[in-house]
């Protein structure tokens, strides 16, 4: 194992939890709703062990029924913004079952007559997408709102990876045989010590480390 | 398909003493040029135009005759393979593109290259695959509204890029306006697109701080979408059409422009420049 992956794994151990971060990413879609004045918004996670976009988080019309639905990761607008790592923004879009809103109406009988979608990119790595659906018609859209979205996708995709880091570390943890397994839970107890039993752990923990040294 | 501009003209690779004349340029540019000379009159005929993208909606009124479509695949070893597209588009976006190279170049032959579809994990090689093919293909001008972070990726799209501008092919690309490394925009053999939010789609800026080189409508812009109906949209891969209909333009009415002759055209004739006011 890299030592990156030792330290997400302790880290996560220590610090994070799943729950943490799918709050973070559920307040950020209710954010990005809120700043918008729109009837929804979904962070889609990519998923590359299956190649698919799974629905992460979702504020407003059909969060319940789309909560962990997987779409194919290059098909609707979602898949292209993934692939072409370009934010687009459309309105006014005609009635139409097989417009690219098609993984939403498809599963809640909400047909979005617009969306903005902006790839959120961690590093050369896309991690998803986040869009939001049905801004008020009379909005006009600008450069400006163009480049708070842009913005607003750079915060989002740093919740994100945290979530997909804190799942690998959770992966090393329930791998209950793995030698990283180990130290991580040795870490995860002793953040749980007090007083002197903690003082007495850390203590031992350093003569491991010297006699392991040597 | 017209043979590629590479074999109608061989590299010269350098001028011996008395055959200046073998350099002699078929075109005469005028002391001012302005935009009716660069296309006054021209529909983009004769100019075959390649859209890299999500595929194209056949028979969509705002798009009209296609000359063909592709899809590029990728295999279990990364292998790309070129075959006849019968999904259309994907997503919708492919046939917007589509249709502004449409309404701005109605003469031009218009041909879909397919690179989404093939998932995220090919995504990559199916941009890379389709540009070379398209490359090859001897296409006048490549709009592509999309791009690739993976720096893997970045040192082969350059040379594709390279060797479109050494045969003539104009690839036009859209920039990124989020804070990230992108490919193939960045690079100085293609013209690279921003947006700008006036209305008038014939409107375009040269950019005298790039990356960037050229700004194009791209905001609540009509376009065609799926189902033979109709959007607002918005964003930087709109405003690359408006730029490769232009260029279509310009190419139909002086068809042996090089990209170098072509981006100079651009520049003269922007509205920020005094060919273009």
């Amino acid at each position: 194992m890299s030592d990156d992956g030792l330290r997400a794994a302790v880290a996560a151990g220590v610090l994070a939890s799943e729950e943490a971060h799918r709050a973070l990413l559920q307040a950020t879609v209710e954010v990005a709703r809120g700043i918008f004045a729109a009837k929804a918004s979904t962070i889609f996670l990519y998923d590359e062990t299956t190649d698919e976009l799974v629905f992460e988080a979702v504020s407003g019309e059909g969060a319940e029924e789309l909560l962990g639905h997987r779409i194919p990761s290059s098909t609707g607008i979602a898949g292209w913004t993934l692939v072409t790592r370009q934010p687009l923004v459309l309105e006014d879009v005609t009635q139409d079952p097989r417009w690219g809103g098609q993984e939403i109406s498809e599963r809640t009988g909400y047909v979005p007559k617009g969306l903005m979608s902006v790839p959120l990119l961690h590093g050369e790595e896309p991690v998803g997408v986040l869009q939001v659906l049905d801004r008020p018609r009379e909005a006009r859209f600008s450069l400006h709102e163009m480049d708070l979205l842009g913005l607003f996708g750079n915060q989002a995709a740093i919740a994100l990876d945290l979530l997909v880091k804190a799942r690998r570390a959770k992966a090393v943890l329930d791998d209950a045989g793995s030698d990283s397994a180990v130290l991580a839970r040795v870490a995860e107890n002793l953040e749980k010590l007090d007083g002197k039993r903690r003082v007495a752990g850390v203590e031992l923990l350093r003569s491991l480390e010297a006699l392991f040294k040597s | 398909m017209a043979e590629p501009a590479s074999e109608r003209l061989l590299p010269a690779w350098s001028l011996p003493a008395g055959t200046a004349e073998s350099v002699a340029l078929p075109t005469q540019w005028p002391g001012r040029v302005t935009r009716d000379w660069a296309w006054g009159g021209s529909t983009g005929k004769g100019i075959r135009v390649c859209i890299l993208d999500s595929g194209i909606e056949r028979d969509h009124p705002l798009v009209g005759d296609l000359a063909g479509s592709v899809a590029v695949e990728v295999g279990p070893d990364d292998e790309v393979s070129v075959v006849d597209d019968t999904e259309g588009d994907l997503c919708g976006h492919g046939t917007a593109c589509a249709g502004i190279v449409r309404s701005l170049a109605p003469d031009c032959e218009l041909f879909s290259v397919r690179v989404l579809g093939a998932g995220f994990t090919g995504s990559g090689q199916a941009l890379l695959g389709g540009l070379r093919w398209a490359v090859e293909q001897g296409f006048q001008v490549i709009n592509m509204s999309l791009s690739t972070t993976k720096s893997q990726f970045a040192g082969l799209l350059h040379e594709v890029a390279d060797r479109a501008y050494f045969r003539r092919t104009v690839l036009v690309a859209s920039a990124h306006n989020m804070p990230v490394e992108s490919y193939p925009w960045r690079f100085s053999s293609v013209i690279s697109v921003g947006s700008h939010e006036e209305p008038e789609a014939d409107t375009f800026y040269y950019n005298p701080s790039p990356p960037v080189e050229f700004f194009a409508r791209g905001v609540d812009v009509e376009v065609a979408w799926l189902g033979r109906t109709q959007a607002r949209s918005t964003g930087n891969s709109f405003a690359t059409p408006h730029m490769s209909g232009i260029c279509a333009l310009i190419l139909g009415k002086h068809p042996d422009l090089t990209p170098f002759q072509l981006k100079s055209a651009l520049y003269l004739t922007a509205s920020n420049v005094e060919g273009g006011k």
